[in-house]
């Protein structure tokens, strides 16, 4: 056991309490937290900025409101439906394709519209969200992902995962939908996260319920070695958020769109810590490294040199 | 500066708190260790009844200040009822009067008793001699000749009664006390049949019923013994042993041949006797003297409270420590609980139904109400009607338990009562939740850590040493405190992270 402690401090990897006790304590602001909480106001934040965001299709905040939602997603064949507050990926609703009186789930399942409007008072009423409290459902553009990661997921969006400290892009990973997963990006369900380098956005090895696999588990189709179109400016609008929310350690959620190229999904403020499984890696020397340089980077061009620099995979 | 500012604010706590508590125990003698005799019990009888369809008279007896034991708090339970205590003949009694009833009923009467010893003026029997008792036939002869054998086999009075309850005790076949007890003879009867013997051979003695001042007793049962008049005060002897002097414990709750209680228009009627000992520990010397010292933490203590409310706090002041224990348990060791202090609370529970009747409560609770809570999820109702819809659920299977286990005779399974049915609620639909969203595994690994976590929170939590000291030194609280801001700060790995993260060593080391 000690052994087991004295290894893991050795590589530097970051563990619950100290990521609470010395990064989202010290450097995440409590006031700025709503601004992340919300992922209404998230958008609208980054959106004033000038990044890309899925586009807003509609908001539902009542009973009344949900109650004319047939009409209101007339105009759209595909959406996502998420809670404002939720966390984890739950409560996410994607609907490929609807007919009059149905809407198809990304897996296939035929839904009744009153499923989706249960689904719908359900995330109002706030059991996805922290706490129980009432929440608001958003409607939104379903992303068309990138087909650069078409052949290494199931269904689903694939999102990467950018750690930001103090606006320099630590750590990345990949998130792939598995069938395990149903389609979600959430490790926790059964996604695959794979480290993705820095330096050159190719993905690194995969790690799927805590054991490294090389292939994916529903496609057969290696994982390892995908190249992000659009690595470089992707970083960049990952290290503005941390300008735009004023908060010093943050987790930001991207997807690849085919047409759209890299859009902002969320962020989050108590980012999880598998994300060094993913990478092989420990977040601490890396986020040692910038709490001693952050000061010298002055642009954001510098901070994305310095991170690029440093934290290439050199293996 | 945060750093030095935790190290002072903690180690002021933990030095307020030591110097107090060192104080306490070693200047003014506040014991460290409980001392389990304690000397005050709780009794109860609950007296249940069908009324007949006319007026409804029961009168029970009751006990009095005795040189061993005093009777310090009684009241009684009676809705609607007439009450009245008389003392008549020597004897306490209260009688309940109602005129019109209906349905099941329920008297309870309660009392605190006390022991003490003290001088308290005896009743001394009127005129020379007992009043004979009225026998024929061969009953009588019977008895005459069983006193006179034990008359001849003894010099004094206390001789005669050992002799007499051996003779009791010990009947030959054919033998004039086989004769007058009769078959397989209750304790009550020989002791009945004891104070008639005595009666003949011109000493006074009187039966004497009561109860054992136990630790713990639901339906405790009514005992009976004799007390003798010799040498200007009453004697007690054990009918059983056939000795002089009774148990410490027993408590004389009637004396004399009629029955503990009495009634008319009433029937079906059953007492049940239950004792509790309070756990007052035998701290009373030390507040004595320190009411003398005058000294402010003397008279800034628990002690100073009502028995009662002291009672509540014995609980509370327990709950910090299930409270550390659970932050240690999240976030030292790392497990998940639903709910952040729910486990504390089940195991507060816990402690009131004993620790297997209470998992095996919780989780048919749990089990069944999750069971329910995912057919609701069918229907597709709003969260908040969804939620008081469970909660019912959870009272009415609550109900049903007690119920049924009642019938069955499982007392404990009354007290599925005293869980927190609010929390269970949550716990149901927080569970429902997971099930749903990360699917049975992940909901039953919760689950047990949650119960295992009750568990822990339970067998700490039933330390008696624990809620002594706690009880007698609240500002360990203080040192508590310290330690959970301490903890607050731990900034270490947390024992299953280790394992979590273990893959990433092994690929180093392979590298």
């Amino acid at each position: 056991m000690f052994r087991l402690k004295k290894q893991l401090s050795e590589i530097g990897v970051l563990g619950i309490n100290r990521r609470n006790a010395e990064y989202t304590m010290k450097y995440n602001s409590r006031d700025r937290y709503p601004l992340v909480d919300d992922k209404l106001r998230t958008k609208k934040l980054v959106a004033e900025a000038g990044i890309a965001v899925p586009e807003l299709y509609g908001v539902m905040e009542s009973e009344s409101q949900v109650r004319r939602f047939p009409e209101m997603i007339e105009p759209y064949a595909e959406f996502a439906l998420k809670p404002a507050r939720g966390s984890g990926g739950n409560g996410i609703l994607v609907i490929s394709g609807s007919s009059k009186d149905m809407y198809r789930r990304v897996d296939g399942l035929l839904l009744t519209r009153e499923e989706v409007k249960y689904h719908l008072s359900n995330v109002i009423s706030g059991i996805y969200s922290l706490g129980g409290q009432p929440d608001k459902a958003l409607i939104e553009y379903r992303v068309q992902f990138d087909p650069v990661f078409e052949a290494i997921s199931y269904q689903g969006v694939p999102d990467i995962r950018v750690i930001v400290f103090l606006g320099v892009p630590v750590m990345s990973m990949v998130r792939l939908p598995t069938r395990m997963s149903g389609g979600k990006a959430n490790l926790h369900q059964g996604a695959i996260g794979a480290g993705i380098d820095i330096g050159t956005g190719t993905s690194l090895t995969a790690v799927w319920r805590n054991t490294i696999i090389g292939e994916h588990p529903d496609t057969g189709n290696p994982v390892t070695g995908a190249r992000i179109p659009n690595w470089e400016k992707l970083l960049k609008i990952a290290a503005l958020c941390n300008e735009i929310t004023g908060l010093g350690y943050i987790g930001v959620d991207l997807v690849l769109d085919k047409d759209r190229g890299p859009l902002i999904l969320e962020m989050n403020a108590r980012p999880g810590l598998n994300i060094q499984i993913a990478n092989r890696a420990g977040l601490l020397p890396r986020l040692k490294l910038v709490e001693q340089y952050h000061n010298e980077l002055v642009n954001l061009d510098d901070r994305i040199e310095f991170s690029k620099h440093n934290f290439e995979n050199r293996r | 500066m945060n750093r030095v500012h935790l190290i002072v604010l903690t180690s002021t706590l933990m030095l307020i708190g030591s110097i107090v508590f060192s104080y306490k125990a070693l200047v003014l003698d506040f014991p460290l260790v409980s001392q389990v005799q304690s000397d005050i019990w709780d009794v109860e009888i609950h007296l249940s009844f069908v009324p007949e369809n006319k007026p409804v008279k029961v009168s029970m007896n009751l006990p009095r200040n005795s040189r061993r034991f005093a009777i310090v708090n009684e009241n009684f339970v009676s809705r609607g009822y007439g009450v009245n205590v008389v003392t008549e003949d020597g004897k306490r009694k209260i009688h309940w009067s109602i005129r019109k009833v209906r349905g099941d009923q329920n008297l309870y009467y309660r009392a605190t008793v006390r022991r003490m010893d003290r001088d308290i003026p005896q009743r001394n029997p009127e005129g020379t001699g007992p009043r004979k008792p009225d026998l024929k036939g061969a009953y009588r002869e019977a008895s005459e000749a069983l006193v006179s054998e034990a008359r001849e086999k003894s010099a004094d009075i206390d001789g005669i009664v050992i002799e007499l309850l051996h003779r009791l005790n010990n009947p030959r076949t054919g033998d004039n006390a086989e004769l007058l007890l009769g078959k397989k003879a209750s304790v009550q009867k020989k002791v009945e049949l004891s104070v008639q013997l005595l009666a003949l051979a011109g000493i006074h003695a009187r039966s004497v019923h009561g109860i054992r001042l136990e630790y713990q007793r639901r339906n405790s049962e009514i005992i009976h013994w004799v007390e003798i008049y010799d040498q200007k005060q009453w004697v007690s002897y054990d009918p059983v042993t056939g000795n002089r002097g009774v148990p410490e414990d027993y408590l004389a709750w009637w004396r004399g041949m009629q029955p503990l209680v009495e009634s008319q228009g009433a029937k079906n009627l059953v007492a049940t006797v239950s004792v509790s000992r309070s756990e007052e520990p035998a701290l009373q010397a030390v507040l004595e003297t320190g009411e003398m010292k005058k000294s402010f933490l003397m008279n800034f203590s628990l002690f100073s409270l009502p028995i009662e409310t002291q009672s509540v706090y014995r609980v509370i002041l327990l709950l910090p420590v299930g409270v550390l224990l659970l932050v240690i348990l999240r976030n030292v060791i790392g497990i998940r609980t639903f709910g952040t202090f729910m486990p504390v609370l089940i195991a507060l529970a816990f402690r009131e139904t004993q620790l297997l009747w209470g998992l095996f409560l919780f989780t048919s609770l749990i089990a069944m109400g999750l069971a329910i809570r995912l057919y609701l999820a069918h229907l597709k109702l709003l969260v908040v009607p969804r939620l008081a819809a469970i909660l019912i659920i959870v009272i009415f299977l609550m109900a049903i338990f007690s119920i049924l286990t009642h019938k069955l005779g499982f007392e404990r399974g009354l007290s599925v009562a005293l869980f927190p049915m609010v929390i269970l609620t949550m716990t149901i639909e927080r569970m429902s939740i997971i099930w749903e969203e990360l699917g049975a595994y992940q909901t039953l690994k919760q689950g047990a850590w949650s119960i295992l976590a009750a568990v822990l929170a339970y067998l700490v939590m039933t330390i008696r040493h624990l809620e002594h000291v706690l009880f007698v030194f609240p500002e360990l609280l203080l040192i508590l405190l310290a330690v959970t801001i301490w903890l607050g700060r731990y900034s270490g790995f947390r024992l299953l992270e280790l394992l979590r993260f273990k893959s990433l060593t092994r690929i180093r080391s392979d590298v």
